[in-house]
C-alpha cells in the first residue's frame, strides 16, 4: 500500500461533504440552539391556538427561551393543551402568563411568556395557567364588522 | 391496428423481462460487493472518478442555481413584502428538492453516462471475458467497486451543491440586493430543520445515488458488443436516470415531508 | 486417419449441441485434446470454432452432450469450482482485450495480484520474466493505447501465461497481424507449448502458419468435426472439404454464397437485355 495523489483527492473530496454537512447543520440549520442542553418541560393550555405548529419558539421579552415540543388537545376540557420544552437556565414564577402572539401581520405565531411576581417558580411538568388564546384574524374581522352593522343600527333602536 | 398492439406488447414482455434482470444484477451486484468493499483501494479509485471529477460542474451549477434562487425568490418575496424571508426560501428549496434533484441529475449525466460507457466498451473489447476466465468475476472487479463509488459519491456531491446554492442566494440577496445579513441567515435558521431538511434531502440523494449507479453500470453491463451498442447504452443511462430520479423524487417527497 | 486414444485426453467433448435462440451453431461434436499437446481447431467463419472456446472456459452452457476439461465436467461445476479451473487456463483473445486503464505492466501483473499475495519485488520479477518471455521487457510501462497490434497481442500472451496455466486458449492468434508479428507469435506459441508442456487448443482458420506449429488439427464445419489429422496428413488429405480449405478454393463442399434465390431473379433482371 502506498499513498497516491489519487488518495489526496478522493480525502479532501469526503472532507469537503463533511464540511458542506456541518456547514448545512450549524449555519443553515441552526443545530446548536434549537435543542436546549438541559432541557425540562412545562405545559400551557390556551382556549384556542390559532396557527401554532410544533417547533415553533417560545419567547421571553423576545428571547427564545424554548420550543413548543407538542399540541394535543385535552379530552376532558376540550382545550388544547401545548408541550413545552424549556432550558433549565431558565426558571419562571408560579404566575408566569403565556400568550399566542404573532411575529409581523402574516408571520409565524409563537408562544410569549410574561414573568409574574410570586416568589416560587414552576417546577418541571407544571402547566402555566394564566394563558390568553391567539388572535384569530377571522374573528376578529367578525367582531369589528359586528360592531360596524350595531352602530348604524343604534339610533334607530333609541328611537 | 394490430401491429401496434403486438409492438406495444412486446415492449411491454421486454420492459418486464429487463426489470427482473436488473433485479437479479442488482442481487448478484450487492452479494459480491463485499470482496470490493474490503479492497476499499479499487473503490476509492472510481470515487476520484465519479466524484472528485464532478465537483465542479456540482459547484458551477449550484452556485448559478443559488443565484437564480435569490433573484426569482426577491422578486416574488418583494411583492409580499417579505423579502427578510429571502434566506430561509432558498434554503428549503435547495435542501429538499432541488440540491438533491439537480445534484443527481447532473451526476447522471456527467458519471453516469461514463460508468455506462467504461463498462459498455470494456465488455465490447472483450475485457470482461478476458477478466471472467482469468477468474476475476468482473462484476466484484469492475462493476461493484463503480457502483459504491457513485453511491458513496452521491450524498456528498448534494450537500455541497447545497451549500454553494446557498452561498449563490447569499450573494445575491445580500451582497447584490442589500438584504441584511443577519436577517438572511436567522431567516433560514428558523426556517431550516436539520432532520427535517438536512437529514431529509441527504436521504433522496443516497436514494438517487443508488439508483443512477444501479441503472449506470447495469446499462454499461447489459450494452450491446458494438459501438452504437455501447453508444444507445449511454444515452438510456441518462434518460433512465432523469425519468427515475423525478418519480424517486415525488414518491420520497410524498412519504418524507 | 488416425485418432488420438481418448484414455490421455486432457479436454473431452461428447456429442455436443449448441444453439444461440434458433441458430444451431454445434451440432453433435465430439473430439478429445490430449494432454501436452498443440492442438488447432479450423473451420471458416462462423463455423462455432470461437463457441468451443467458450465451451471450454465455461463462459457458455451446451444445450446437450458433455465438455470435460481435466477431469471435470465443466457444465456441472458450480461457480467457485469454475473459477478453480479458470485459474489453471490461460486464455489469449482475438483482439489481446487487454485492460485499457492499466499498463503493460499491471496488466501481467493482474492475475498474479488477484490470485496470489506475492510481495511487490516478487511480483516486479515474475512479471519481467513474463514479459521477457514475449520480448516487450521494455515496455512494461507503456500504456496498451501505444501499443501495436502485435504486440498488443503479445502483452496479452504473457498475461494469460502470468499464472503458468496447464491449459492454453487462443482465440484466432494470427488475426491481423503483420508477417512478422504473426511469425513472433507462431514462434512463441510453440515455444510455450515444448517448454511449459502446457496444453494448448488453437481455434484459426490461418492454415499454413498454424499447420507449421500445431500437432493435430480438427476441421469443424456446419457444426460437426468434419476431418482431423497430424499437420502432414492434412496436406496429403485427398477429402475435398480440407483440399479447399488448404488450397482456399472459392467453391467446394464450403459454398461461397449464402443460399439465395436466383440472382438474375432477386435482381428483377429476368427477360430484360443487355444494351
Amino acid at each position: 500500500m502506498k499513498r497516491t495523489t489519487l488518495d489526496l483527492w478522493v480525502g479532501l473530496f469526503a472532507a469537503l461533504g463533511c464540511a458542506a454537512l456541518l456547514f448545512l447543520a450549524l449555519r443553515a440549520a441552526n443545530l446548536t440552539t434549537s435543542v436546549a442542553n438541559e432541557p425540562y418541560t412545562l405545559y400551557a393550555e390556551f382556549d384556542n391556538i390559532g396557527g401554532l405548529k410544533v417547533k415553533a419558539p417560545v419567547k421571553m421579552a423576545g428571547v427564545v427561551v424554548g420550543r413548543v415540543a407538542g399540541i394535543e388537545l385535552d379530552r376532558k376540557s376540550f382545550r388544547a393543551r401545548a408541550t413545552l420544552v424549556v432550558d433549565k437556565s431558565y426558571t419562571f414564577s408560579r404566575d408566569v402568563s403565556a400568550e399566542i402572539l404573532t411575529s409581523g401581520l402574516l408571520g409565524e405565531q409563537y408562544i410569549g411568556l410574561m414573568q409574574g411576581g410570586d416568589p416560587d417558580d414552576l417546577a418541571e411538568n407544571d402547566t402555566i395557567k394564566l394563558t390568553s388564546s391567539a388572535m384569530v384574524l377571522e374573528q376578529l374581522i367578525g367582531k369589528f364588522m359586528l360592531n360596524a352593522a350595531e352602530k348604524p343600527s343604534a339610533p334607530p333602536a333609541a328611537e | 391496428m394490430l401491429n401496434l398492439l403486438r409492438g406495444m406488447g412486446h415492449s411491454l414482455v421486454d420492459a418486464v423481462w429487463k426489470l427482473g434482470f436488473i433485479c437479479r444484477f442488482m442481487g448478484v451486484l450487492l452479494a459480491q460487493s463485499g470482496q470490493s468493499l474490503l479492497r476499499f483501494r479499487l473503490v476509492v479509485r472510481e470515487i476520484y472518478f465519479a466524484g472528485v471529477m464532478s465537483l465542479v460542474i456540482i459547484v458551477v451549477s449550484g452556485l448559478f442555481v443559488g443565484m437564480v434562487l435569490g433573484l426569482q425568490g426577491y422578486t416574488t418575496l418583494a411583492r409580499f413584502g417579505s423579502a427578510d424571508a429571502l434566506g430561509a426560501l432558498v434554503a428549503l428549496s435547495l435542501l429538499r428538492e432541488l440540491g438533491p434533484v439537480l445534484a443527481a441529475l447532473l451526476f447522471a449525466s456527467r458519471s453516469g453516462s461514463a460508468i455506462t460507457a467504461e463498462i459498455g466498451l470494456m465488455k465490447t473489447t472483450e475485457q470482461l471475458d478476458a477478466m471472467a476466465v482469468m477468474a476475476v468475476n468482473p462484476i466484484a472487479r469492475v462493476v461493484a467497486p463503480r457502483f459504491w463509488a457513485g453511491v458513496l459519491s452521491m450524498p456528498i456531491l448534494a450537500a455541497i451543491f447545497n451549500v454553494t446554492g446557498i452561498f449563490g442566494g447569499y450573494f445575491v440577496g445580500v451582497s447584490m440586493i442589500g438584504l441584511d445579513e443577519g436577517t438572511f441567515w436567522s431567516q433560514m435558521q428558523n426556517a431550516v430543520d436539520f432532520h427535517e431538511d438536512v437529514l431529509n434531502g441527504m436521504i433522496k440523494s443516497a436514494v438517487f445515488g443508488f439508483a443512477v449507479s444501479l441503472i449506470a453500470v447495469f446499462e454499461g453491463f447489459d450494452a450491446r458488443p458494438t459501438a452504437e451498442g455501447v453508444s444507445s447504452a449511454t444515452t438510456r443511462t441518462v434518460v433512465t436516470s432523469a425519468l427515475v430520479i423525478l418519480a424517486l423524487d415525488f414518491v420520497l417527497t410524498a412519504f418524507m415531508f | 486417419m488416425a485418432t488420438i486414444l481418448a484414455s490421455d485426453s486432457f479436454i473431452q467433448f461428447d456429442d455436443v449441441h449448441f444453439r444461440y435462440g434458433n441458430r444451431p451453431i454445434l451440432d453433435g461434436v465430439s473430439l478429445s485434446i490430449p494432454q501436452g499437446k498443440l492442438v488447432a481447431i479450423m473451420g471458416g467463419s462462423g463455423s462455432g470454432k470461437t463457441t468451443l472456446l467458450r465451451l471450454i472456459a465455461g463462459q457458455l452452457h451446451a444445450d446437450r452432450g458433455r465438455v470435460t476439461v481435466a477431469g471435470q465436467d465443466v457444465q456441472q461445476l458450480n461457480t467457485a469450482g469454475l473459477y478453480a479451473l479458470r485459474r489453471r487456463m490461460g486464455m489469449l483473445f482475438q483482439f489481446g482485450a487487454l485492460f485499457t486503464d492499466l499498463s503493460v505492466f499491471d496488466n501481467v501483473a493482474f492475475p498474479l495480484r488477484e490470485h496470489t499475495q506475492l510481495s511487490p519485488s516478487m511480483l516486479q520479477d515474475l512479471v519481467r520474466m513474463k514479459l521477457q518471455a514475449v520480448g516487450l521487457r521494455g515496455a512494461a510501462s507503456l500504456m496498451p493505447a501505444e501499443l501495436s497490434g502485435g504486440m498488443a497481442r503479445r502483452v496479452a500472451l504473457a498475461r494469460a501465461i502470468a499464472l503458468d496455466p496447464a491449459l492454453m486458449l487462443y482465440d484466432e492468434p494470427f488475426t491481423g497481424l503483420d508477417p512478422i508479428s504473426l511469425g513472433t507469435i507462431a514462434l512463441l506459441i510453440k515455444q510455450l507449448n515444448q517448454a511449459l508442456g502446457t496444453t494448448a487448443v488453437m481455434v484459426t482458420h490461418d492454415v499454413h502458419v498454424s499447420l507449421s506449429v500445431v500437432d493435430y488439427v480438427y476441421f469443424v464445419a456446419q457444426g460437426k468435426v468434419v476431418a482431423q489429422g497430424t499437420p502432414d496428413e492434412v496436406r496429403t488429405s485427398t477429402d475435398p472439404f480440407v483440399r479447399q480449405f488448404i488450397d482456399g478454393a472459392p467453391d467446394g463442399p464450403v459454398r461461397l454464397h449464402y443460399p439465395a434465390a436466383d440472382f438474375a431473379a432477386d435482381l428483377g433482371l429476368q427477360g430484360i437485355q443487355h444494351a
